[in-house]
């Protein structure tokens, strides 16, 4: 799975490291003295209230944004110069809106994966073997040629996962991917997700589903503009973190929770 | 030119890309030349087998070809503004080009140059694209109210300066609202046989960014893409395509040409490269369609092309109901790709 890696990378290293950062729209704080690592191969579930700060977080971490204080380094770089785009896929809350009434089909979506390495001029036999290999490993190769905005939710997911892989990235990052999707196609989708960390790619996910995060993350942070919990779910369970989390009147109180 | 395009290919540099139009004067030299030794002649054979004198005629000649090429650009800058959502900003450039038009007419009459409308329309129109777009960058989404706002704006800074200009000018000015085949000029259609070339090549370029961007931008923010080129890139060519077609269409239609071939394609397309090859099919049907009436019942060509063009889409949308209400042509519609294009060709044909 690993590609070219940075002159900075070395092993052992994070390979998201957020350092007490902090940040807000304006005057609105949403996050505040945030400090956490994201090892290599771990699947990380980033858990919290609406409007906690989770998908500002996780923009935080793959550079889209930049923190008020505080630093970021994705892939031993700090994030906002990192510039390896193909290393990163991202499966954003709100992608599947416009694949509605595009008329774009499965392979073209795949095949933008190979985009950050191939944006202009023909595409290799590497590439389009790599496109191939992605259908053929989520299972849509035969609806390669249809409308993705004709498919269900579920296989619509698979076709953004297959998207990633094409471009081979070492960094899976999901937010909320299965808003929509019934539950038998997200308990399929999730175990795809479990399989392809198994297999050494980086996972973060943002994830209304606790349950979903429990079974299949490897860690867990809780997050309402703080940190209230980072750790491994066996421990998450058993601290009522989630309930500081989502109980506290944000504006109010301060708890001293670590 | 060949080294003027091949530059442009290149480095993509849009001021260039316009310096470049407005110097190469020679380019209108040897359009003159297309014209009048491979064009005319080809349409005059063509007049001559079809029995149709109008195709002998220069000036419908020169109409004809501006027809094809507006249909050629407008479909494929158009087929990603409208699945951006963002159609009305075709609208809203058109108007103010309009105010483009009547500062040219103004700086002409006040300070006694001999500038071309057609110039200032494009750098008032290319202008405008960038501040739309300087602007959403800063709010972060495009808003009805904002365009509505620029649309109107342009369009009442146009209408004032036409009146504050010596009455004469006022003449010239249906032409442009309303759009003419009788005044289009061996320039004009030079103009647009050269933005064809260059919106032609761009688009093909950058087609890969274009339709990221265009798909899911904030993933190709995440894949490190400058989104913001590319959507600044977007405005540029819109406003690029809808001055050099507002002599044909007029301001107020010249959108349509963006858009209504494009909604056609979306509901019979396989895929977005056929898309835009429907889109541009069914406007290039609309266009000559349209032209051709014009002609025939001495009716306003823009509308006449905009109507042809409506036309289609209701038989894309019809062909596409029928599609969801019959189960075997729906499973033969998705099998076969191929399907849906000789669908729309048949049903173009039928009109003709």
């Amino acid at each position: 799975m690993t590609t070219a890696t940075t002159e900075r990378e070395r092993a052992g290293d994070p390979l998201i490291s957020v350092d007490d950062v902090t940040f807000g729209y304006g005057e609105i704080p949403v996050l505040e003295s945030v400090s956490i690592d994201v090892e290599p191969g771990s699947f990380l579930g980033l858990v919290g209230p609406n409007g906690s700060g989770k998908s500002t977080l996780l923009d935080l971490m793959l550079g889209l944004r930049r923190p008020d204080s505080g630093t970021v380094s994705l892939f031993g770089e700090p994030a906002h110069e990192f510039d390896a785009g193909e290393r990163i896929g991202y499966v954003a809350q709100d992608a599947t809106k416009a694949a509605r009434d595009m008329p774009v089909t499965v392979r073209e979506v795949v095949e933008m994966g190979r985009y950050p390495r191939r944006l202009f001029g023909r595409f290799s036999t590497a590439d389009r073997r790599a496109v191939e290999e992605a259908l053929e490993q989520v299972g849509i190769t035969d609806l390669a040629s249809r409308r993705v905005g004709r498919l269900s939710g579920g296989q619509r997911q698979r076709v953004f996962i297959a998207r990633a892989l094409a471009s081979e990235a070492d960094l899976l990052a999901l937010d909320e991917p299965t808003v929509g999707v019934d539950a038998e196609s997200r308990e399929e989708f999730y175990s795809l997700i479990h399989e392809l960390n198994a297999t050494g790619l980086t996972v973060i996910l943002i994830e209304h589903d606790i349950g979903v995060v429990t079974t299949h993350a490897t860690d867990i942070a809780c997050i309402n503009r703080q940190l209230y919990f980072d750790g491994n779910p066996e421990e998450f369970v058993e601290t009522d973190a989630l309930s500081q989390a989502y109980g506290k009147d944000q504006h109010v109180l301060q708890h001293d929770h670590r | 030119m060949m080294h003027t395009l091949h530059r442009l290919g290149e480095s993509i540099p849009f001021e260039d890309a316009i310096a470049s139009l407005l110097l190469t004067v020679n380019v209108f030299t040897s359009i003159e030349w297309f014209l009048d030794h491979v064009f005319g002649p080809g349409m005059d054979v063509l007049a001559d087998l079809l029995g149709t004198p109008m195709l002998g005629y220069p000036y419908m000649q020169r109409a004809y070809l501006a027809a094809v090429c507006i249909a050629l650009i407008g479909p494929v800058v158009g087929t990603f503004l409208v699945h951006r959502e963002m159609a009305m900003i075709s609208d809203t450039l058109a108007h103010t080009a309009f105010a483009g038009v009547a500062v040219g007419l103004f700086l002409n009459s006040a300070l006694s140059l001999s500038l071309s409308p057609l110039l200032t329309a494009f750098v008032v129109a290319v202008v405008t694209a960038l501040l739309v777009e300087l602007l959403v960058e800063h709010a972060g989404a495009y808003s009805d109210t904002s365009l509505a706002i620029v649309l109107t704006g342009g369009f009442a800074v146009g209408s004032i300066l036409i009146t504050a200009t010596d009455g004469g000018i006022a003449v010239g000015i249906d032409a442009y609202l309303f759009g003419s085949l009788a005044t289009v000029s061996t320039e004009n259609v030079g103009i647009l046989v050269l933005m064809s070339v260059i919106v032609g090549s761009l688009v093909t370029l950058a087609y890969r960014p274009l339709l990221y961007v265009t798909f899911d931008a904030t993933a190709a923010r995440a894949a490190r893409l400058n989104v913001r080129l590319y959507k600044r890139l977007m405005v540029v060519l819109t406003a690029l395509v809808v001055v050099s077609a507002m002599q044909i269409m007029g301001v107020i239609l010249v959108a349509a040409m963006l858009v209504v071939p494009v909604a056609a394609a979306a509901q019979v397309a396989g895929s977005f490269k056929q898309s835009i090859l429907l889109a541009v099919l069914a406007a290039e049907f609309a266009a000559i369609a349209g032209v051709t009436l014009s002609y025939v019942y001495g009716i306003a060509a823009g509308g006449s092309i905009v109507l042809a063009a409506i036309a289609v889409y209701a038989v894309a949308l019809g062909f596409q109901g029928l599609a969801h209400r019959l189960p075997t042509v729906r499973r033969l519609h998705s099998q076969r790709p191929g399907q849906t294009r000789e669908g729309l060709e048949a049903d173009g044909g039928e009109r003709e």
